[in-house]
């Protein structure tokens, strides 16, 4: 039978028919659904980890104890796994080890476009590019099968198309396959330069083998239409090719991207009038295509950046996409994502605006939403943790000058577990002046409610220990350390006072649930008043001053034509932010 | 030719349900069929498409600019935003509904007050009050499943099995007022 999953789905099915027994990853758009699906297998142990480089160590950890293993992330999230991934290429496996990295083209959820194809060929180990849900769950089977043919880890490159698309797929059943018998071998696991000097010598004959069998790889397959015109793609770019070229060209799909088979990619070349290569971020496939001689078609004619949809295609091709409808579209009014109705960061950003002089280090997570108006309140944002050691960087330069800025670095409670946790000792260490805060919502937010080593509860949903923040910061020796209801404006507005008024460094926890979060018995016992009842406005009282507006609150509109504020009874979560700052008390708790 | 169909509105609307649905009903109707969506940070109220392509071989997920058969918007400006991506013979279906963005809220930017009459002058444009149709049924949030019924009808696609498809795919407390919901969009237009 055939049923539609998406690319994610079909990883974690080929996952679990491939017989792996651990899978560890740490969210992030486009990767998380991979483990979130595996999760549902009983037969493989799962866990979310506090951050990528933790993930992958584990899953290196469970492939030498013998089982096969697998790490997924996004693509940002392999950088932070880089430094084991580089040493794991040379130790090579026991059970079968694959990483999975899900790239954005066009970042859609991102901080930056980046091409992971780079990493396998950097670190030298076999990478699988599946165009569709099917070759998802087929690729990531045999993905295992090369692990441990080649002694080597294997990267599954997906792009958010493939992650996010449904295709039809069929299913298979799981192979049991034994944990193989563990044997301490320091030759191969001990990565001291004496063993690691051999081990290098080693990866370059099995470099040679994996090159052989790329070159015979079924994945690495052409489609000969009989025309002067060749197109080279890997990927989900294949079919946007096909949407456009049809069988008006030859096609090579290139479904094993490193080692790449050069004699196929050859054979397919010659004699070809034109050959037009069509890949999504980096010119990868391009610059192998010009080392073996031929002068093809890519960069140049086709975007450096975003997705190669195939209007893209067609309009560099062509000069033009298909015909559309022509208006006039500077009426449509831009939509940007904002924080939710009831959201506990709002509170905490309409204080934070109102500072001057101060510095927002800001951090990856829902509460980046807070750089655009009504607050604009984040200053930088780079990657996951940057907040805190951003921060500190930025306060020690500041005390150098007299203009007396001060930094509040701004992270949430999912980031601090997975990075800003190493930031937040430098800040310890080091002594900077910084007020750190930490937007603990008890939940990873953005990716759509993962748990986190703060939540209570695995990604299986078992009971786990709660880890409170306030507890590491105790640990870590920081004297002044402040939890907060971030809906309170005026406790807020006084902590911050105090906070800022400090010569030394402080933790600002604001702690309450995520408004979208599904309540953990926890959080029904420790939070009962969340969420219950909404806030109406008296129009009566109601002077059009539209200092409600700087809330920011989706459940919240100004009519123009009666000059009244307005809240939207189904959207209002009844978090009482509105009401604190309207000036007249004329937003006022419903009776209930 | 593959059809397509673009589903358009605004993060958390429930267009990613309605297509879900729709392309499991196609995929058992024999149809191949691919979707596709975009999750993350647009999901906070931000503008979202969902995308739905069948026919006897389908191969990019995504709709190509000018090519949509049929565009149904959930909310009344998305319905705009996207008009491009439709074929210029395609056809709308538009929920008379309305979701305030941010610029809007803030009063920076004014909500357009004629876009029904701009759709209409454009394209062949239905009206739908599918809130109207949901809360009359006792479930507002059933809006997407009302419209996921004006596609079915919109593209003759009344013959496949929908009260199976959502009694699979549905939550068994939700059933029965989905069928409601699908069969009173199949009405509605």
């Amino acid at each position: 039978m055939r049923i539609l999953m998406t690319g994610d789905e079909a990883i974690a099915r080929g996952a679990y028919e491939a017989g792996v027994v651990f899978a560890s990853a740490y969210p992030g758009t486009p990767s998380t659904e991979i483990l979130e699906n595996l999760a549902r297998y009983a037969e493989v142990y799962s866990e979310w980890a506090p951050n990528e480089k933790v993930a992958l160590e584990s899953a290196i950890g469970a492939s030498v104890a013998g089982g096969r293993a697998m790490a997924s992330m996004k693509h940002v999230g392999l950088n932070v796994a880089a430094d084991p991934l580089f040493t794991f290429a040379y130790t090579g496996v026991n059970g079968g080890a694959v990483i999975v990295t899900a790239d954005e083209p066009g970042q859609y959820s991102s901080q930056n476009e980046q091409d992971n194809r780079n990493y396998a060929k950097a670190a030298r180990i076999p990478m699988l590019e599946p165009a569709d849900s099917q070759e998802c769950l087929d690729m990531t089977k045999l993905a295992f099968e090369i692990s441990e043919q080649f002694d080597t880890p294997v990267l599954i490159r997906l792009t958010t198309r493939v992650c996010h698309s449904k295709s039809p797929v069929t299913l298979g059943a799981r192979e049991e396959i034994a944990i193989k018998p563990y044997e301490k071998q320091s030759g191969k696991y001990v990565c001291v330069p004496a063993v690691a000097k051999k081990l290098r010598v080693k990866m370059e004959a099995r470099t040679e083998k994996l090159t052989a069998y790329s070159e015979k790889s079924a994945y690495n397959h052409t489609e000969n239409n009989d025309s002067p015109i060749g197109v080279i793609t890997s990927g989900v770019c294949y079919h946007y090719a096909k949407e456009v070229f049809g069988d008006g060209a030859s096609h090579l799909k290139l479904g094993m991207t490193w080692p790449l088979p050069d004699n196929l990619i050859g054979d397919f070349c010659d004699g070809l009038e034109k050959i037009y290569i069509i890949e999504e971020n980096d010119p990868y496939i391009e610059e192998a295509v010009r080392r073996l001689g031929f002068r093809p078609y890519g960069k140049g004619v086709f975007p450096a950046y975003g997705e190669m949809t195939p209007e893209v295609i067609r309009k560099a091709m062509f000069g033009e996409t298909l015909p559309t409808l022509t208006y006039d579209r500077d009426k449509v009014i831009s939509r940007p994502p904002t924080l939710c109705a009831g959201c506990p960061h709002r509170g905490f950003f309409y204080e934070l605006a109102k500072r001057a002089n101060i510095m927002v280090s800001g951090d990856i997570g829902c509460y980046t939403l807070a750089m655009a108006p009504p607050f604009n309140a984040l200053d930088t944002t780079v990657c996951m943790g940057a907040s805190i050691s951003m921060g500190h960087g930025a306060q020690k330069v500041f005390d150098m000058t007299e203009q007396g800025t001060r930094v509040i670095s701004v992270l949430g409670d999912s980031t601090f577990f997975h990075t800003g946790i190493n930031s937040l000792l430098n800040v310890a260490y080091n002594q900077s002046n910084t007020v750190n805060v930490i937007l603990d919502n008890r939940i990873t937010g953005m990716t759509g409610h993962q748990e986190n080593p703060g939540s209570g509860y695995t990604v299986k949903g078992e009971r786990a220990p709660m880890i409170k923040i306030e507890d590491i910061a105790r640990a870590f020796g920081f004297r002044n350390i402040r939890v907060v209801d971030p809906n309170d404006l005026g406790l807020v507005r006084k902590t911050l006072d105090e906070l800022l008024a400090l010569n030394e460094p402080s933790i600002l926890i604001t702690r309450w649930p995520c408004a979208l979060k599904k309540f953990s018995v926890e959080d029904k016992k420790d939070y009962p008043q969340a969420y219950c009842g909404k806030y109406a406005v008296d129009a009566q009282v109601c002077i059009g001053c539209k200092l409600c507006m700087k809330a920011g609150c989706p459940a919240l509109s100004f009519l123009s034509d009666k000059s009244k504020a307005i809240i939207s009874r189904d959207q209002c979560l009844g978090c009482g932010v509105c009401a604190q700052i309207c000036p007249r008390t004329a937003i006022k708790k419903e009776d209930r | 030719m593959a059809k397509n169909v673009l589903l358009v509105g605004v993060g958390g609307q429930g267009t990613i349900l309605a297509s879900k649905l729709l392309s499991t009903g196609l995929l058992e109707a024999g149809f191949e069929v691919k979707m596709s969506e975009i999750h993350g940070m647009s999901q906070r109220g931000g503008s979202v498409s969902s995308q739905v392509r069948y026919g006897e071989t389908v191969y990019s997920p995504v709709i190509e600019l000018g090519s949509a058969d049929i565009l149904v918007s959930f909310e009344l400006m998305e319905a705009l935003r996207w008009l491009e991506y439709l074929k210029r013979d395609g056809q709308v279906i538009v929920n008379n509904y309305i979701i305030k963005p941010m610029p809007v809220i803030m009063g920076t930017a004014e909500y357009p007050d004629d876009i029904p009459e701009q759709l209409c002058t454009i394209a062949q444009t239905t009206f739908v009050d599918a809130a109207a149709i949901a809360a009359e049924l006792g479930n507002p949030r059933v809006m997407n499943i009302v419209l996921l019924g004006t596609i079915v009808k919109a593209m003759g696609l009344t013959e496949i099995k929908w009260e199976e498809i959502i009694a699979k795919n549905v939550k068994v407390d939700f059933v029965d007022i989905n069928i409601k919901a699908i069969k009173a969009g199949m009405e509605a237009i």
